[in-house]
């Protein structure tokens, strides 16, 4: 038996990496994440040693992954984690990314939305009618943005990958929303208001995320959210890995070609003409009276808890309800 | 050998003697959107596969 070798030190291959056209074992693949991780940071101009870092927690493998390498790389990273009451799934979560943080003895600050805002996401969804991506992705960058700024951190990191820039620059080049593609970068400046917000990950796909976890023994949460099951982004990264399959490196030239060549003569239309000042509740910027986020808190804490699969359609309720099975 | 697949989480019965390759392409999975281990071990493609082996095909797309 077996099987290819590692690139670097001809030693068994644990992973076959097509757009590198090569094979890696443990301890090259975690040297290539690093240097991956490393660049987009040099390149991009994401940290410093000095930031205190923030760091968004789901207890996926992304989030941890990144958590994992900025420790490994010597940065001052603490992580929050946000309590989305999406049934059983959100259990499962924070418990693995607390288990997650007690191993490495990191800091994990937790908030848990019905306990400190009086709602969850499937009643958010059902109060304000909203599809739950929507009421979480807000509640999320709303929470995020808050505790950075309250706890004085310097920037914001989240685990978003290549696959998922590529999902969302191939969904918003589909629409050509150029206002969505100018601000698609892997650095947001902080602004008034708001904190800087950094994506390390976007030079490593999912899959190279996912084996960093593995060959580091970290224990992530497998299960999809149920709420996402279905959704358009799976729909843009399934097509996108169609055509990485028949032309590997497709997604990585996609998306840092966008970066490189397109992004620079978008750049006029970051912010353009958006006029914006303080919630009248929170203080936080909003281009209205009140902002997104105390809107859906008015509407969905006063509205009765929504079980989360009274919210989910005929598809993804079947999924939920298998997962529940498998549980039991 | 046994193979455990995910979402839904379910264990199947296959014959051994091939590569983990040709089990994603039997399966009609996609390799960049799945990671395989054999024994608790992380395999690459050509890896072969045997009847006592127990095999994870764990995918790793998610859709937040």
């Amino acid at each position: 038996m077996n099987q290819s070798k590692c690139r670097v030190c001809r030693g068994p291959a644990v992973i076959d990496l097509p757009r590198h056209n090569a094979n890696f074992c443990a301890e090259h693949l975690q040297q290539l994440c690093r240097r991956q991780v490393e660049k987009a940071i040099h390149d991009h101009d994401m940290l410093s040693p000095d930031d205190r870092i923030l760091v968004a927690v789901s207890g996926g493998k992304d989030s941890l992954a990144v958590w994992d390498l900025l420790a490994e790389l010597g940065y001052r990273a603490d992580g929050l984690y946000i309590g989305l009451g999406i049934g059983t799934y959100s259990d499962t979560s924070g418990q693995y990314a607390q288990a997650f943080a007690d191993e490495r003895e990191l800091e994990l600050i937790t908030i848990d939305l019905r306990e400190t805002y009086g709602y969850d996401i499937p009643t958010a969804s059902k109060a304000t009618g909203r599809v739950p991506c929507s009421a979480c992705g807000l509640s999320k960058r709303h929470l995020f943005d808050r505790a950075a700024l309250d706890g004085g951190y310097d920037v914001v990191v989240t685990g978003h990958n290549l696959d998922d820039e590529a999902a969302v620059l191939f969904g918003n080049t589909l629409r050509w929303d150029i206002d969505y593609l100018a601000r698609q970068l892997p650095v947001l400046p902080a602004a008034e208001g708001f904190p800087k917000k950094v994506k390390p990950l976007v030079r490593l796909t999912e899959r190279e995320t996912a084996a960093w976890c593995i060959v580091r023994g970290i224990d992530y949460l497998l299960d999809e959210c149920p709420m996402a099951h279905g959704n358009r982004h799976l729909a843009y990264k399934e097509a996108l890995n169609a055509v990485e399959a028949r032309s590997p490196g497709s997604k990585a030239a996609f998306y840092h070609g966008f970066i490189e060549r397109m992004a620079p003569l978008l750049a006029d239309r970051v912010d353009a003409g958006v006029e914006l000042h303080r919630c009248e509740s929170c203080g936080s910027p909003t281009t209205g009276d009140v902002c997104a986020f105390c809107r859906v808190v008015a509407t969905a804490s006063t509205h009765d808890p929504v079980p989360v699969e009274v919210v989910l359609n005929k598809a993804a309720r079947k999924a939920y309800l298998a997962q529940m099975q498998e549980i039991s | 050998m046994k193979v455990l697949l995910r979402n839904p989480r379910r264990e199947i019965e296959v014959e051994g003697g091939r590569t983990v390759g040709r089990l994603l392409d039997e399966l009609d999975l996609d390799r960049e959107s799945h990671l395989v281990m054999r024994n608790g071990t992380l395999v690459p493609g050509d890896a072969r596969l045997d009847d006592s082996d127990v095999v994870e095909v764990r995918p790793v797309i998610s859709g937040g």
